[in-house]
C-alpha cells in the first residue's frame, strides 16, 4: 500500500538510484494506482446501481414495447400503450391522482408553511412541538392508515371523526364509502402522516433569515402581514418552490393510501390512482408489459412537469 | 438552529415581553400546544386504547373515551395470530442489513468520488445523481422483473433479503450527502496521512470516518427508517409468510382478522419506530434539515 515516491525530487537522488526513476512516470504510476483504488472502492455501489437503477430504467422502456406470453417475448410496438390507455380506469386514475395532488398541495403546502412561520415565533415548548409534528412521519404508513381506516373513518357514528362532527352539531360523513369524500379523506390522512418533514425544513430556512431585515421592515412601518409578504416569503422563495415541485412528484406516486384505506379502487373507482393501476396491471392482470408502459407514461409526465416548472421558475428570476 | 434564539424573527422579542404582546403570545402558545397534542398524540392514544376495546365496544355509539372493559388479550392475540415476533425480527433483520450494506458500500463509493477521484468518477457521480430524477414507483415493474431473474447471473432474489439490501445501496441521495461531507475535509489532512505512509483504506478508516460521524449517523437513520416504513417493495419481493415485513404482514392479515386485533398489531408495529425516534430525535431532526430535502 505504501507509496514512497517523493514528488519533485530527482536531481540528488538520480545518481544513487540503480535505475533512475523518472518523476513523471512515478506520478503517472501513482495516478494509475489511485485510479485503480478509486474504482475498487466504487465497484460495490456501481454494481448495485447498475442492477437496480440503471438497468431497470432501460428495461422499463424496452419492456413497454414488448409482450411476454407463456415465456415468449415479442416486439409489439405501441400495443401496450394502446391497451393501457383504453383501460376503462386509465383516465379516472389520472383524474383521481391529479385531484389528490392538487388537494394535497393546498393542504400539505400552505399548512406546513403557516405552521413553520408560527412555530418560529415561539420561544417556549419549541422542542416539544417539533417532536410532536414529526412523530407521524416516523410511523409505518401501514400502521397509521389502519388507524384512520378502522377508527377514524368508520362510517357509522362510532368513528372518531363522525363522533366529533356529531358533538359539534355538524353533519357526519360516510368517509371512504362516499365517492365525494374518498379523496379529501385520503389527503387528510396523507397530510397528517407526511407534513412534519416539510415543517422542519421550512423552520430551518426561516431561521436563516437575518433579523435585520425584519428590523428594517418594521422601521419602515411594515405591519405583520407586510413583513410576511415582503421579507419571509421572498427570503424562503427558493426552498418554497423546490418543495412544491418535490411534493407534486411525491403525491403523484399515490399508492398505499388507496390500497389500505379504499381497498385499492374504492367505491366506483373513486380511489384508483395511476400507481395503483400499474400495480393492478402488473400483478393481478398478468400484464407486466402494460404496467411498464404506464410507468413510462408517468415518467414522461413527471419529468415534463419538472422541466416546465424549473423553466418557469428560472424565467421569473 | 436553536441556539440562535436571540436573533429576532417576524415579531421582535421585546414586543412579546410586555402588555398586549405578552398576552397574545401566551394565549397563542397555549392554544397551539393543546391543539398539537390533540392532533398528534390524540390519534395514537385512540389507537392504543381502541385496540384494548372489545369488538362490540368498538362499534358502540358514541365511542368510549376509555375502554370500559379493557382487553389486553387483543394484543397477545395479535402477537400470536400474526406471528408478530417473526415479522418484527424479519423487519429488523432487513433494516440492519440494509444499514450495513449502505454504510460500507456507499461510504466507500463517496470516498472514492470525493478523495480518490478516478478518471470516470464525475461521469459515475452524474449517472448516480440522475437517478434522483426518477420517481421510485415508476421503476417498480422493471425492478421487480430484474429481481426475479437477475441479468447475467440468472438467479432470483425473491424471498432473499438481498432483494432489499442491494437496491438500498443504489441510493444516490446517501452518496451525495456523504460525498459533500467528505469534500469538506481539508486536503492537507489527507496529504499529511499519505506522507506518513497511510494507504487509501487506512486514511478512510482512521481519518475520514472518525470526522464523519455526524453524517454517518444521518445516513444510518435514513437507512433504518426507510426499510421500516417501506411497503410496496417488500410486499413484492418478500411474498412468503415467513419472510414478510411487519407492515406487509399486517396488511396481509387485515382481511380476515377482527379490527381491534389489526389495530393492536398496528400499534405493536409502530412502537419500535416511536422508541427509535425518541432516542435519536435530535439527530433525526437536525439530519433532516442539514441533509437538505428528502421526503
Amino acid at each position: 500500500m505504501a507509496i514512497a515516491t517523493v514528488p519533485g525530487a530527482g536531481i540528488d537522488v538520480g545518481s544513487q538510484a540503480p535505475a533512475p526513476v523518472d518523476p513523471r512516470r512515478a506520478r503517472r504510476n501513482r495516478r494509475l494506482k489511485d485510479n485503480l483504488t478509486g474504482y475498487a472502492f466504487l465497484i460495490g455501489a456501481v454494481i448495485c446501481f447498475a442492477f437496480f437503477s440503471w438497468y431497470p430504467m432501460v428495461r422499463g422502456v424496452v419492456m413497454s414495447f414488448q409482450r411476454t406470453r407463456a415465456g415468449e417475448t415479442t416486439w409489439v410496438g405501441w400495443d401496450n400503450y394502446e391497451r393501457i390507455i383504453n383501460d376503462p380506469s386509465f383516465w379516472t386514475a389520472w383524474q383521481n391522482t391529479l385531484y389528490f395532488t392538487v388537494l394535497a398541495l393546498v393542504a400539505g403546502y400552505a399548512i406546513p408553511f403557516f405552521l413553520a412561520v408560527l412555530l418560529n415565533e415561539f420561544r417556549h415548548a419549541k422542542g416539544y412541538l417539533r417532536i410532536l409534528i414529526y412523530l407521524p412521519v416516523m410511523l409505518p404508513p401501514a400502521s397509521a392508515l389502519f388507524l384512520f381506516k378502522y377508527l377514524a373513518y368508520d362510517p357509522s357514528d362510532a368513528g372518531l371523526f363522525n363522533s366529533i362532527l356529531k358533538g359539534l352539531g355538524l353533519p357526519t360523513s360516510q368517509w371512504m364509502q362516499s365517492t365525494d369524500m374518498t379523496m379529501p379523506a385520503m389527503v387528510l390522512a396523507s397530510t397528517w402522516m407526511n407534513m412534519g418533514g416539510a415543517v422542519l425544513i421550512y423552520l430551518a430556512s426561516l431561521q436563516n433569515i437575518p433579523g435585520e431585515l425584519y428590523e428594517a421592515a418594521e422601521l419602515d412601518g411594515a405591519g405583520l402581514w407586510r413583513r410576511i409578504t415582503n421579507v419571509t416569503i421572498p427570503q424562503t422563495k427558493l426552498i418554497l418552490s423546490l418543495m412544491a415541485m418535490l411534493q407534486v412528484v411525491a403525491t403523484m406516486q399515490l399508492f398505499i393510501e388507496p390500497l389500505i384505506l379504499a381497498n385499492g379502487a374504492g367505491s366506483e373507482d373513486s380511489a384508483t390512482s395511476v400507481v395503483y393501476l400499474i400495480y393492478q396491471h402488473g400483478f393481478f392482470q398478468n400484464d407486466l408489459n402494460g404496467a411498464a408502459a404506464l410507468g413510462v407514461i408517468m415518467l414522461v409526465a413527471l419529468i415534463g412537469f419538472s422541466a416546465v416548472y424549473a423553466r418557469l421558475n428560472a424565467q421569473q428570476d | 438552529m436553536a441556539h440562535q434564539s436571540e436573533t429576532r424573527s417576524l415579531v421582535s422579542f421585546a414586543q412579546l415581553q410586555r402588555g398586549r404582546g405578552k398576552v397574545i403570545y401566551w394565549t397563542l402558545l397555549t392554544v397551539v400546544v393543546i391543539a398539537f397534542t390533540l392532533v398528534f398524540i390524540g390519534p395514537l392514544y385512540w389507537m392504543i386504547t381502541g385496540a384494548l376495546k372489545s369488538s362490540p365496544e368498538l362499534a358502540q355509539t358514541p365511542p368510549t373515551l376509555w375502554p370500559a372493559d379493557p382487553q389486553p388479550e387483543n394484543y397477545s392475540d395479535a402477537w400470536e395470530r400474526l406471528d408478530l415476533a417473526k415479522l418484527l425480527f424479519n423487519t429488523f433483520y432487513y433494516a440492519v442489513g440494509a444499514l450495513v450494506f449502505q454504510l460500507v458500500l456507499d461510504t466507500a463509493a463517496a470516498y472514492a468520488l470525493s478523495k480518490l477521484r478516478p478518471k470516470l468518477g464525475n461521469l459515475i457521480l452524474g449517472m448516480m445523481l440522475a437517478t434522483l430524477m426518477i420517481p421510485a414507483m415508476v421503476l417498480i415493474i422493471p425492478q421487480y422483473v430484474t429481481v426475479i431473474d437477475l441479468p447475467i447471473l440468472h438467479i432470483s432474489l425473491i424471498d432473499s433479503p438481498f432483494s432489499i439490501w442491494l437496491p438500498a445501496v443504489a441510493n444516490a441521495f446517501n452518496i451525495f450527502l456523504l460525498k459533500r461531507f467528505f469534500d469538506s475535509i481539508p486536503e492537507d489532512l489527507m496529504s499529511a496521512a499519505r506522507m506518513d505512509g497511510a494507504g487509501s483504506m487506512r486514511t478512510l478508516w482512521s481519518i475520514v470516518l472518525p470526522i464523519s460521524r455526524p453524517i454517518l449517523g444521518v445516513v444510518s437513520i435514513f437507512a433504518v427508517t426507510a426499510v421500516w416504513k417501506d411497503f410496496l417493495w417488500p410486499k413484492l419481493v418478500m411474498p412468503s409468510p415467513e419472510t414478510r415485513t411487519i407492515s406487509v404482514g399486517i396488511y396481509a392479515f387485515s382481511g380476515g382478522t377482527p379490527q381491534n386485533v389489526v389495530v393492536a398489531a398496528a400499534v405493536i408495529a409502530a412502537i419500535p419506530t416511536i422508541v427509535f425516534f425518541l432516542i435519536f430525535q435530535r439527530s433525526i431532526m437536525s439530519g433532516l434539515t442539514a441533509g437538505g430535502l428528502k421526503e
